[in-house]
């Protein structure tokens, strides 16, 4: 538990915060980048380069843009009057409070069910590619076909809404 | 003689760092290290800014600044000083919060990505094992920059242009790192100073600079084409097209932060023709055997500044592109050519030495230039711009 990481977790939660309580919409997702760059500074942190990089790159690079391009394109982003909480907040609470109980629970039994990982292992970009491509390449080739079998069907859903407007 | 030279700006650093104490010595590396990056630059964009208006100048038949100093060369001291001396309007609908941090995050996102530039022969602030990645990182944080500068003016051009800037951004970031990914390929390494090492050696006198192989040359024009579109210079400035949208996503903004939108925009230019010349121009290392006595750092900057010439040269030279233009070149043109050098990479990486390689990646590359550059001129319907979602 080093200056540094508190130093993170406080950036992280105080994202996290500001993206739930905040009014307008853009300042949330912005807040929200925030969170995800206090990620990447701990990913960092724990020497796990890779996954840092990646965070930055996919959730501030791209996942973020994402989420502002949608909240302008579609309606409803201007700042609403009333309080931002909606009716059933105690619901969402119990849920959210729930989630939160079984992931603490995950990481507390892990360092039972694993009890030698004292010494932390070094894991190089290189190793991790070389990974990808060996040992997991089925996989990785499914996401890829995943990914872009979505990414056609996104296309297309946008172009039948012109068609059927004529 | 010749290695004291080479290395001078490092050991001038250690022997600063020696006077310490012991205690504080890789802290204050550090902190000098990060300190001239951070002076060195903002005095090559001053440079830059007058380089180009005189350049600029000659194209159009026109002098250029001419009056502060001897041939103008004191006009950057003189915008720097109007720049900061300006009054600086936040307008009063604006978000002042966002509209205060946008040009901040730009500019220290770029100046990150200096770090693990190699400069010269031991001369990369960090030496990351994965430092290509981490430069592309940075670089796709500063998207988020240019939107809350948009966004934040409550302008409608602002918004525009940062659409327009975050749409291209975005399209020519995959161009930008697929070609680069064909390096990788062959260096087998994500370090920047692997990269330059492996490109650093000689055969009868010739380097071994990637940009000579077809693959190289492939993956070096179309990183150039996304690298341009990337740092939004013309012939793809639609995100300040003046003509329509006043300035873009930096209307609403005067006097320093102004500046600073300037300085982050002439530094990703900088950032980004520096990692060009990594990958693909053999970094720091000669163009010639027999000139390995000139100061690797010397190499490392002339070729920054060649493609800095370059840049300038492509903007007094092209007109504009249109939008539609610009979005069909880089998905139906650009990113198909880079799949296809991945490919043709792959190729090269195990045809073995002979003559062959050549024969055939070129073959290839150029085959798929013409008969694509002909299909798509022929599907090219000359006539009425049509869209098709924006009706």
């Amino acid at each position: 538990m080093t200056f540094a990481f508190w130093l993170f977790a406080v950036l992280t939660l105080a994202g996290g915060l500001a993206a739930v309580l905040l009014k307008n919409t853009v300042h949330c997702a912005l807040a929200l980048t925030v969170a995800f760059a206090g990620l990447a500074l701990l990913f960092l942190d724990l020497d796990a380069q890779f996954a840092g990089f990646a965070q930055i790159l996919v959730y501030i690079g791209a996942v973020a843009i994402l989420v502002v391009f949608a909240i302008l394109l579609t309606r409803g982003s201007e700042t609403p009057q009333e309080g931002v909480f909606s009716h059933n907040w105690f619901a969402g609470l119990a849920i959210a409070a729930a989630v939160f109980a079984v992931l603490a629970w995950a990481v507390l039994a892990s360092a039972h069910v694993l009890p030698h990982e004292a010494a932390m292992p070094t894991v190089t970009v290189a190793q991790i590619g070389q990974a990808l491509i060996g040992r997991y390449v089925l996989p990785l080739e499914i996401v890829a076909l995943l990914l872009t079998a979505a990414m056609i069907g996104a296309v297309i859903v946008a172009m039948d809404e012109k068609e059927r407007a004529k | 003689m010749i290695d004291t030279l080479d290395q001078i700006f490092v050991l001038l650093k250690h022997w600063i760092v020696s006077f310490l104490p012991g205690a504080c010595q890789p802290a204050a590396s550090v902190v000098i290290s990060v300190a001239v990056i951070v002076v060195l630059f903002p005095l090559l964009f001053a440079l830059t800014t007058v380089f180009e208006r005189k350049g600029l100048a000659r194209i159009q038949n026109r002098i250029g600044p001419n009056r502060t100093g001897p041939f103008g060369v004191l006009q950057p001291i003189a915008d720097g000083i109007k720049s900061l001396t300006k009054e600086d309007i936040v307008p009063s609908s604006a978000d002042s919060a966002v509209h205060f941090l946008a040009p901040l995050v730009l500019v220290v996102a770029v100046f990150m990505g200096f770090a693990v530039l190699p400069m010269g022969r031991n001369m990369a602030l960090v030496d990351m094992d994965a430092g290509l990645l981490f430069f592309f990182a940075i670089g796709a944080s500063t998207e988020l920059s240019v939107f809350m500068a948009g966004w934040s003016s409550r302008n409608k051009y602002s918004l525009l242009g940062a659409m327009r800037a975050v749409a291209q951004m975005i399209s020519y970031e995959v161009p930008l790192l697929m070609s680069s990914v064909a390096v990788v390929m062959i260096t087998g390494s994500l370090s920047l100073n692997k990269i330059v090492a492996a490109q650093n050696q000689y055969t009868f006198g010739l380097p071994h600079w990637y940009i000579f192989t077809p693959w190289g040359l492939a993956a070096f024009l179309l990183y150039a084409i996304a690298a341009t579109a990337e740092t939004n210079r013309s012939p793809f400035d639609l995100p300040e097209g003046e003509s329509e949208l006043v300035a873009g996503y930096h209307t609403e903004y005067s006097g320093f932060k102004f500046a600073l939108f300037f300085l982050g925009e002439y530094l990703a230019m900088f950032s980004i023709s520096g990692l060009g010349t990594t990958l693909f121009l053999g970094g720091w290392s000669s163009p010639l055997e027999v000139l390995g006595w000139v100061p690797s750092w010397f190499w490392f900057f002339s070729k920054m500044m060649m493609s800095i010439f370059v840049f300038i040269w492509l903007r007094g030279t092209l007109p504009r592109l249109r939008q539609d233009q610009l979005m069909n070149f880089a998905w139906k043109f650009v990113l198909p050519l880079t799949m296809l050098n991945l490919f043709v990479t792959a190729l090269w990486r195990f045809l073995g030495d002979g003559w062959e390689r050549w024969v055939f990646c070129t073959a290839i590359l150029v085959a798929a230039y013409v008969v694509m550059g002909r299909v798509e001129m022929r599907a090219e319907h000359f006539g009425p711009r049509r869209y098709r979602y924006a009706e």
